[in-house]
């Protein structure tokens, strides 16, 4: 616990400086608003990829409806804001709590169920997410909810970016993490060791849909626009993709990934390819998974460690 | 409409996704993968159908063929470039894969060969309607009918009745012992892609048919449907697949009929869901036992 202590101590400040540096850069006005705005998408998709990693990097269940959850708390919490003038942060924190009741029906009855079967299920339920979403009235239909106050600040994702990581890296080592990765590693073999799997898989989807629910209502409230067409399945697949092409169960794989496949159509929109951006996008992460099946980072994590090693070799050089 | 004709234009829509559904269950009982890009399969060959008959000016029965000669060329390169290599790698990066092809496909048609914006598709028959009582019945539903029960007739010949469909039930059944009995492993999954591309292809120009307009984004919708057709049905079993197809145009014709237009979407998902929970391996699969 000591060790973990200090690397969160260490982490936060890592972050605190990257805080300032932004702010620095952003008060500056060395930073526009475009850049600005890629920034906070890449925030948004870093909580959602970490949050996925905890269900199919580091418990091994395949969900592909992701985008449901996500869609559930943009929604809750743009209802709440907006009808109901609640603060920001309660409705955020209600939207994500809506969210993971939906992770939990959603997950009781499917996660008896294995390997692809599961993933079609979930990829079915976010559909019906969606569908049901195109026919509440209330919601907007398919026109979507226009009109949401913008409350997404870019210190508010900052923060709940940096806690949404804390958050799962305890997790994952916890007691409760051990019993996800010993599901992924052999589900018979961890319920013959007394370890109640059913638990394990349900209990890490729900921590991920509440993080997705918060996602979402941060993804709402920086657009100032939602519409179910928003949250479809490609939406699922592309988070699944942060997620693998990070390398799975790896934390630190999800964040860079996150953020590299979020700057990569924006780059090739600069430079030029703006109507061919998404073929790139396509053909790019083709090549990556050809020459890269295990993603990034693998299930390693990048650490502080790197830097060490590198120090100490220079260090005996000198020697 | 009487309850018959909902049944007929059911059954012409179901056939239409069984063609895909098939194609969907062979690559998958043969490599484990469920091949996303197999969609786009279909929407290229409606458009390889297109040309055809509005480039060559072909009639409908080569401009099939060549459609489906097409999209079986197309299959084999896709498993040949982006599944091959990774044959041994977690499945969850092959479905990437075939995501990230799905995604060429669609944006490639979109953005450098037909641009996005949707094309009728050419009348290759007169449409007749022919009235049996209260019955309706167009002669496009009656040629798309039969012949994707002519279809699926030689594709069970091929896959009961000849070596080479010896060779893939081997192969999807246990691909390490076929290999060891000296089958051609790549060959067959070469072949199987062919195949099922090549139904796909077939379905593609129906579906232009009954429906003229054709867009590079027509395969995501038919795609999903024909896949969860697959899974209904027991993925990785033929016939399962072939009923799957029908019950899916069957049940989405009555919803929109006597339910809900909006939400048959909502209510095949459901109908799939529900059947998983109680029937895990799909209305015809075979449970799987656990070993340890």
């Amino acid at each position: 616990m000591k060790q973990h202590f200090r690397k969160t101590l260490i982490g936060f400040g890592i972050a605190v400086i990257g805080y300032i540096l932004l702010s620095v850069l952003i008060n500056s006005k060395m930073l526009n608003d475009f850049y600005i705005r890629i920034l906070m998408m890449i925030g948004i998709n870093i909580i959602l990829a970490t949050a996925l990693n905890l269900v199919i990097g580091f418990t091994g269940q395949l969900v592909l409806g992701f985008a449901g959850f996500m869609s559930v708390g943009a929604y809750m919490s743009a209802v709440l804001t907006m009808k109901l003038h609640m603060p920001f942060i309660p409705a955020l924190v209600l939207g994500g709590a809506m969210a993971s009741v939906f992770g939990l029906l959603v997950g009781v009855p499917t996660l008896r169920l294995k390997g692809d079967y599961l993933a079609i299920t979930t990829l079915g339920f976010g559909e019906i997410i969606r569908v049901l979403i195109v026919n509440i009235d209330y919601l907007g239909g398919p026109r979507g909810l226009p009109a949401i106050p913008k409350y997404t600040t870019y210190t508010w994702v900052y923060i709940i970016c940096v806690l949404s990581v804390l958050v799962i890296y305890y997790i994952i080592h916890s007691s409760h993490g051990r019993a996800m990765i010993s599901v992924r590693e052999d589900e018979i073999a961890s319920e013959s060791m007394g370890i109640n799997t059913t638990y394990a898989k349900i209990s890490a989807f729900i921590v991920a849909a509440f993080f997705a629910g918060i996602a979402g209502g941060l993804y709402g409230h920086f657009l100032m626009f939602i519409d179910p067409k928003s949250f479809d399945w490609l939406k699922s697949f592309e988070i699944v993709t942060f997620v693998v092409a990070g390398g799975m169960g790896s934390l630190t794989g999800s964040i860079l990934s996150a953020g590299a496949l979020t700057l990569l159509p924006e780059i090739l929109r600069l430079f030029g390819f703006s109507k061919y951006r998404m073929l790139m996008y396509a053909i790019l992460l083709l090549i990556l998974m050809l020459f890269r099946p295990q993603g990034l980072m693998g299930s390693k994590e990048l650490s502080l460690k790197v830097f060490k090693n590198l120090g100490f070799k220079k260090a005996g050089g000198e020697k | 409409m009487s309850l018959i004709q909902q049944l007929i234009n059911g059954l012409a829509q179901g056939s239409v996704y069984a063609l895909i559904a098939v194609g969907y269950t062979m690559v998958y009982g043969i490599i484990r993968l469920i091949n996303f890009a197999h969609a786009d399969i279909y929407m290229m060959g409606a458009f390889i159908g297109y040309f055809a008959v509005t480039v060559f000016h072909v009639p409908f029965l080569p401009a099939l063929l060549l459609a489906m000669i097409g999209c079986a060329i197309l299959g084999m390169t896709i498993e040949k470039i982006a599944y091959k290599p990774l044959r041994k790698s977690p499945r969850i990066v092959l479905l990437i894969t075939a995501m990230a092809m799905s995604l060429i496909l669609e944006h490639g048609m979109a953005t450098v060969v037909v641009g996005p914006n949707p094309r009728p598709f050419p009348e290759l028959f007169k449409i007749n309607i022919i009235h049996l009582g209260p019955v309706q019945i167009n002669n496009v539903q009656i040629i798309n009918l039969s012949v994707a029960i002519i279809l699926v007739l030689i594709l069970q010949y091929i896959v009961y009745k000849t070596k080479t469909g010896k060779a893939m039930r081997a192969t999807s059944y246990d691909m390490e012992a076929a290999q060891l009995m000296g089958i051609n492993i790549n060959n067959i999954v070469s072949i199987t892609f062919a195949i099922g591309s090549s139904l796909a292809g077939a379905a593609g120009v129906l579906v232009g048919m009954m429906y003229p307009r054709i867009d590079p984004y027509m395969g995501m919708m038919p795609g999903l449907k024909a896949f969860i057709a697959a899974v209904l049905g027991g993925i990785g079993v033929l016939p399962g697949a072939m009923f799957g197809g029908i019950l899916i145009g069957l049940c989405e014709t009555f919803t929109k009929a006597y339910l809900s237009t909006k939400l048959s979407d909502a209510i095949v998902f459901s109908l799939l869901i529900i059947i998983l929970i109680f029937k895990p391996a799909g209305l015809l699969g075979k449970p799987t036992r656990e070993k340890v």
